[in-house]
């Protein structure tokens, strides 16, 4: 079976991308953001994963209102990045896992979810920034990928109470892999942030920091908002809290905080980083 | 075509069936945004761009005034309208002071103190 190291969740801000491209990781404006980044690296040398299972949101690069699957799971031999249309510089490509995703898509569907299964995905900042700030350097990445979109670009949305039912069921697919490879579950987006309407700016400090604490030791409390809850809480879109949630859910076995770090604003958002190590049963040490 | 409902959060569109259905056109048309070919061929004849994705006259008017208030009441979702808004070379901080009336400065500044 797999071992699941833990997990990291992370803004996924497009500018990071930016900042990363013209080496502006230690201006005033940027250092508080990457400075939560060297002891997620560190740990990640240490836990040394093979395969990242990475819940995201896609913002219109490969899916579009024609079809908009609420949750979609890539099925690829490889993903690539492309243009987004604001000018933040492509990665490299990366390596898929198609017999992991498989086995989750299978696995998934027999726990009754309804998942659109995807053998072509291009995959947007939201998956490519957090890889870049854990692994940086733009060489070769170390994992191989398992994509996992959640919708939250048109509403209805699929509730923090279903996103935390779709990462438990992922971790009990996981858990049944009959190969042993080390996966890092990753949930990407937020923290609290608004783009659109006369409320753009908004950012909400206090429940970002409740968010924080929740996901390490009572992440089910989370699961008692709606949707709209969370738009009202954390902003429009805030609601990429939901990949938080979905990655936390993942985690079997007793967690532990390796590191989080938080600091507004990185453009229009509550930047934040919170990696956890899975000390459960199904952990081995590393 | 489905109703506008409102959701009762202030400032704050829900991009909801009725949106996305109102909007498909001008979605569309931004999503192709993705392209820098489709980017430059809308710089060149933004008319003719216009009138190849079907905008109606309340979406044409929205990307004539570039006003992002308008373009979101126009059915704009505000993902694809940032594919739009980078062909001006604006950025979500751009976006957010001209729909919160405030210069960019200001609205840095409401953004800095929100984290303390």
């Amino acid at each position: 079976m797999a071992t699941i190291v833990g997990s990291v969740m992370t803004s996924h801000v497009p500018s990071i991308g930016n900042a990363i491209a013209k080496n502006r990781e230690s201006d005033p404006y940027w250092k508080p953001f990457f400075d939560g980044y060297p002891p997620v690296r560190q740990w990640l040398g240490k836990v040394k994963p093979d395969v990242a299972v990475v819940f995201y949101q896609d913002h219109g690069l490969n899916f579009f209102l024609d079809k908009m699957p609420t949750f979609a799971v890539g099925a690829a031999a490889d993903y690539r990045n492309a243009d987004e249309g604001w000018g933040i510089p492509t990665v490299k490509p990366f390596r898929g896992h198609p017999d992991l995703s498989w086995h989750l898509i299978e696995s998934l569907v027999a726990d009754e979810f309804d998942i659109t299964m995807c053998q072509q995905m291009l995959v947007d900042h939201a998956l490519t920034l957090p890889m870049a700030l854990f692994w940086p350097g733009g060489g070769d990445w170390p994992v191989r990928i398992v994509p996992i979109t959640m919708n939250h670009v048109q509403h209805p949305l699929p509730s923090p109470r279903r996103s935390y039912a779709l990462g438990e069921s992922v971790g009990r697919a996981l858990a049944s892999w009959k190969e042993d490879v080390r996966v890092l579950v990753v949930g990407t987006g937020g923290l609290s942030h608004q783009l659109d309407g006369e409320r753009a700016g908004f950012i909400n400090k206090p429940f970002d920091l409740m968010c924080l604490d929740a996901l390490v030791d009572d992440p089910r409390k989370l699961t008692r908002y709606s949707a709209l809850d969370i738009v009202r809480e954390a902003g429009a879109q805030g609601t990429e809290l939901m990949a938080w949630i979905a990655a936390r859910a993942a985690l079997p076995g007793r967690v532990a905080k390796v590191h989080s770090h938080y600091h507004v604003p990185i453009s229009n958002t509550a930047g934040a980083v919170l990696a956890l190590s899975n000390d459960g049963p199904l952990a081995r040490a590393a | 075509m489905s109703s506008k409902r409102d959701y009762g959060i202030p400032g704050t569109p829900i991009f909801d069936g009725h949106m996305a259905q109102k909007g498909y056109a001008l979605n569309a048309m931004c999503y192709s945004f993705n392209s820098a070919d489709n980017r430059a061929a809308f710089k060149a004849d933004e008319d003719a761009y216009c009138r190849r994705y079907a905008l109606n006259d309340e979406q044409r008017a929205a990307v004539a005034s570039r006003n992002v208030l308008q373009l979101i009441a126009a059915g704009g979702n505000i993902y694809y309208l940032a594919k739009f808004a980078g062909i001006f070379g604006l950025d979500v901080q751009d976006v957010g002071a001209q729909q919160t009336g405030m210069t960019k400065d200001a609205f840095k500044q409401m953004l800095l103190q929100a984290g303390r």
